[in-house]
């Protein structure tokens, strides 16, 4: 079933190419922080929608709640203050970031993934986890570079954010997107949502936000999840949101390069023992007198 | 005549032995499935995907631990002497056929082998506890992970390739074989290729 989808651009830990006939539209959501009010309907629609409960917490002081992306919770509003000295007398700034999956073109996640078929990315770049192939390793969670992916303590397996793919498979949008009273997360072709980014952008720059911004990092390919940020330029004022994400080079050396190398390695060991023996031959310890003695006994 | 043995290692040396050398089999073969996508049906050698994962990471530790008492028996065998550099020096006589130096109980390559696994050995417990899940991972930073599966992965290949030669040289050597299975090896065997650890044995001349 995951793959008579057709649309197959990247299957997780599998040498041949997936059914990759269908050529699907390029999508993305974009996230407007400077127009999210930190309501968490995205957050409702989002549990609602996948069925998902998150265990009852408790208040930490902050709005933060959950306080972390987990099995159960898929998307969660990170609440930050940030104090601005250089606006003239100061200013406190409450920014508001939505997190969970960035749908990345280069998906760290995927490249780590071990499993044939535990990770799937769309050609519409969605990027989804598929549990029923999930061995439970982690090794997602090590290669995000946002780290969203997270283990459940329950069944051992990887979940995060699937970009509500059943929903964009029938032709709608996400239901943190359906949600959104006030119409900070949107949802469109990728072209189209840049387009509506740079509205956004040419807006808050006449407002005095020079800084203001697209977040789509290179580093990644760029991502199928957006965001218009009023300090592009210091994206980690957004909860840590990373300024130059990329895969690990750490992961991509495992990945990448250790591989050839190992197989050089153990290919050579094992032909060489071949070749050594049927041209030199055993090594054998025929003692000359022993030899003797066994012919004129 | 009857042919003359020594013994060179005890029932529980060979059971020790066996016991890291068949936990080496597993874990390799899963280690593998894990590392090439191709052979990802190698996880059958636990049963399932699933299964393979969470039984890997204690196959490793019974090999940590009966490993961790070879070492203890070993390591004062293994200290390298000038008589064992020249030995390594001249590695292209020895695989020629043409014993070199005045060997004791090992051989300058036996004792680099030894070493070797030592060190990857100590390597792949601290790096694959670092990375298992789910019980000791979320006790570390993802930076640290990462390394310690580039580690894990790196130090297995080395010690798999290390063990091919390991076993190719005890197939090469003829009679090795029995030694650490019956545990005796012939006088001649002894002679030829540790003339010194025969004198120690059987207070002859060689």
């Amino acid at each position: 079933m995951a793959l008579q989808s057709l649309d197959i651009l990247r299957r997780s830990a599998s040498p041949t190419a997936a059914p990759q006939a269908r050529n699907p539209l390029e999508v993305a959501k974009l996230i407007d922080v400077s127009v999210c009010i930190g309501c968490k309907a995205c957050q409702v629609a989002c549990s609602e929608w996948n069925e998902l409960r998150d265990e009852v917490g408790s208040c930490v002081g902050v709005y933060d709640n959950p306080t972390d992306l987990s099995a159960q919770a898929w998307t969660v509003m990170r609440f930050n203050e940030v104090e601005q000295p250089d606006v003239s007398g100061g200013k406190l700034e409450w920014l508001i970031r939505k997190d969970g999956c960035m749908h990345c073109a280069d998906p760290g996640c995927l490249k780590a993934c071990p499993s044939p078929g535990a990770i799937i990315q769309y050609k519409n770049g969605i990027v989804d986890f598929h549990q029923e192939n999930c061995i439970g390793c982690g090794y997602c969670v090590s290669g995000c570079p946002f780290n969203v992916p997270r283990i459940s303590k329950d069944d051992n397996k990887a979940y995060k954010c699937n970009l509500c793919s059943d929903r964009v498979a029938v032709g709608q949008e996400p239901a943190c997107v359906k949600t959104c009273p006030t119409g900070a997360i949107q949802f469109g072709s990728k072209e189209d949502m840049k387009e509506v980014a740079e509205k956004r952008i040419t807006d808050l720059k006449s407002r005095g936000y020079d800084q203001a911004g697209l977040y789509d990092p290179e580093g990644v390919g760029g991502t199928h999840v957006m965001y218009v940020l009023h300090h592009a330029d210091k994206p980690e004022l957004y909860s840590n949101l990373p300024k130059d994400p990329a895969i690990s080079t750490t992961v991509s050396l495992w990945k990448g390069l250790l591989k050839p190398v190992a197989t050089l390695g153990i290919a050579a060991a094992g032909l060489f023992g071949f070749f050594h023996y049927i041209t030199v031959g055993p090594n054998r310890a025929e003692d000359e007198h022993e030899a003797e003695e066994e012919v004129t006994k | 005549m009857k042919e003359q043995l020594i013994q060179r290692y005890n029932a529980a040396e060979r059971i020790n032995h066996w016991v890291v050398a068949v936990c080496f089999i597993l874990l390799a073969i899963s280690g593998l499935a894990f590392f090439y996508p191709a052979f990802f049906w190698l996880t059958g050698v636990f049963g399932t995907p699933q299964l393979a994962r969470i039984v890997h990471p204690f196959v490793g530790v019974v090999m940590f631990i009966a490993f961790a008492r070879q070492f203890f028996r070993y390591w004062h065998h293994n200290l390298v002497t000038s008589e064992d550099v020249k030995w390594m020096k001249s590695v292209k006589e020895v695989m020629k056929g043409n014993e070199v130096g005045d060997i004791g109980r090992y051989n300058g390559g036996q004792k680099g082998m030894f070493w070797v696994m030592v060190g990857c050995m100590a390597l792949l417990l601290i790096s694959g506890v670092i990375a298992w899940r789910p019980y000791f991972a979320l006790y570390f930073p993802i930076p640290l992970i990462r390394m310690a599966l580039l580690v894990h992965a790196a130090s297995a290949v080395v010690l798999i390739a290390s063990i091919i030669v390991h076993v190719y040289a005890a197939l090469w050597v003829q009679g090795t074989i029995r030694a650490m299975v019956e545990g005796v090896v012939t006088h001649a065997w002894a002679k030829k290729h540790h003339p010194k650890w025969f004198r120690e044995m059987t207070g002859k001349e060689s």
